[in-house]
């Protein structure tokens, strides 16, 4: 192994890990944002509403991220969205990841027993007060861990970014190995990065979870 | 005579098919306590959350001081907000508590005060204090649901319904879900209501609650309202086949 070559490279792979890091924050962010909307409107839209959003939830989730991202960025100008590869990248993202949170807000939510919602009911409490007082709160906590867990899973998609030219850690990698045949290096970097990113938010997420959940676990 | 405080007519309730109340009759008068006893999956439950439509029931009226609850008029559903301010006034309590897990006890009591009556933090935890305190509760205000006996629990679900001041108060088997030793606490608050003139429709299997604090007692079998009547006369001389059955394998079951 020849790791002097990373004192040309270690730059550029450090700002790749930077544009993936960022690529993934803001990913998971909309995406979320996005899972969220969809499982309120689940819950509460009439019928219709429903299935119009059911069917996004089927092409998006039956079909490659990579099939998505070829069509968004270079079928996209074809009908006036010309996107830059950040843009689309993190669009590609959020579209992607939006089905899943959708599908663990939804366990979520169906997790918080009726019983309280009814108890909320009986007091005369509106549903939009219910949903934000009651409903979000003891749902998100329940999805918690699924949340985490697909986030972890996000990291490893943005990878894919690379083929629409978003300069992120595996474009760099890309980069590097093409550059100087150094593929066992390059990969090992790209290995040990992903293992930093992921090993510190299952941590930020599990000490997140002990605090949140510490007054809804029974004492026995 | 005065006005009933819940007055039932002809009341019908279907889940599918199913006919789960049938022709229901029944006058809840305002300061007393009226039991509602019968076999398991006779319509108890239902007939009680039909009195604040937490279950919508298809025919027949169900009055609250005099104004239909749940339709505007027969077959035209009432707005969700006149819905929801007739249920201010009537408090419910129900078998598995439902306090809210994520608040302490004595935000669990002052959320209504603050998102339905629109009261101050302040105002409302200053009610909430109170109204733990009538139950006992003084010293687990703080306390999370997760770290209260189902008996304190209980309390604090009765609490938060009292401190909305409600003109009537529904209970739900309150105390089918608590450990024997724990029955006494919650029924002791109960029975410091009814003396208080609250106006109380109560599920219940505790036969010793309905025969010695309600001042009527219905009873049900197969979504009929089969008799009404004091619990002297439901107790002790059950004109219906029924309710004798029904007393008879109760007793069974009890003794040893
Ligand atoms: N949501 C529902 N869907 C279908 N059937 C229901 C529903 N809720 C209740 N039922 C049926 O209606 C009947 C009456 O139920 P209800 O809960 O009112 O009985 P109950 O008298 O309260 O019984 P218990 O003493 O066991 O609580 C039962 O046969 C029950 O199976
Ligand atoms: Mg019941």
């Amino acid at each position: 192994m020849e790791w002097s070559i990373l004192e040309q490279y270690g730059p550029s792979l450090l700002r790749g890990f930077g544009v993936t890091v960022l690529c993934w924050i803001l990913g998971t962010i909309f995406g979320m944002a996005l899972g969220l909307v969809i499982a309120l409107v689940q819950r509460y839209a009439p019928r219709f509403v429903g299935w119009i959003v059911q069917a996004y939830i089927e092409v998006i989730r039956g079909t490659p991220f990579l099939v998505q991202l070829f069509v968004l960025y270079y079928g996209g100008p074809l009908i006036g969205l010309r996107l830059d590869a950040i843009p689309a990248g993190l669009l590609g993202l959020t579209l992607y990841g939006s089905p899943y949170f959708a599908e663990i807000f939804r366990a979520g939510f169906r997790a918080v027993p009726h019983g309280q919602i009814e108890a909320a009911r009986a007091i005369g409490m509106a549903e939009p007060t219910i949903v934000r007082r009651i409903l979000l709160p003891l749902g998100l906590v329940s999805s918690l861990p699924a949340l985490v867990n697909f986030s972890i899973i996000l990291t490893k998609e943005t990878v894919i970014l690379s083929i629409i030219t978003v300069p992120e850690l595996m474009y760099q990698v890309g980069r590097m190995s093409a550059e100087t045949y150094r593929y066992l290096e390059a990969n090992l970097v790209l290995a040990l990065f992903f293992w930093v990113l992921v090993e510190a938010i299952s941590r930020v997420g599990r000490r997140v979870e002990t605090r949140i959940t510490k007054h809804l676990i029974e004492r026995t | 005579m005065q006005a009933s405080a819940v007055e039932i007519r002809k009341v019908n309730k279907y889940y599918g098919p199913f006919h789960a109340l049938k022709d229901v009759d029944l006058s809840i008068p305002p300061g007393k306590v009226t039991c509602l006893i019968g076999p398991s999956g006779s319509g108890k439950s239902t007939l009680l959350r039909c009195i604040n439509f937490l279950e919508e029931y298809d025919s027949g009226e169900i009055r609250i001081d005099g104004q239909l609850i749940g339709y505007e008029t027969p077959g035209r559903k009432m707005s969700g907000r006149k819905l929801r301010e007739m249920r201010r006034s009537i408090g419910m309590v129900f078998q598995q508590f439902n306090l809210w897990p994520h608040m302490t006890a004595k935000e669990n009591v002052a959320e209504g005060l603050i998102r339905v009556r629109g009261l101050s933090k302040a105002e409302a935890e200053t009610r909430a204090a109170e109204a733990l305190t009538k139950v006992g509760l003084a010293d687990k205000m703080e306390n999370h649901p997760s770290r209260m006996s189902g008996g304190q629990q209980q309390r604090v679900a009765i609490a938060r319904a009292i401190a909305m001041e409600p003109r009537l108060m529904l209970f739900d088997e309150p105390t089918s879900a608590l450990d024997p030793e724990l029955v006494g606490e919650v029924l002791n608050v109960m029975k410091t209501l009814a003396s208080e003139g609250m106006t109380m429709v109560v599920v219940t299997h505790e036969m010793g609650f309905a025969a010695h604090v309600a001042d009527q007692v219905a009873f049900m079998e197969k979504g009929e309202l089969v008799a009404v009547d004091s619990p002297q006369g439901i107790f002790h001389a059950p004109k219906d086949q029924r309710i004798q059955n029904f007393l008879r394998t109760y007793h069974e079951r009890n003794s040893f």
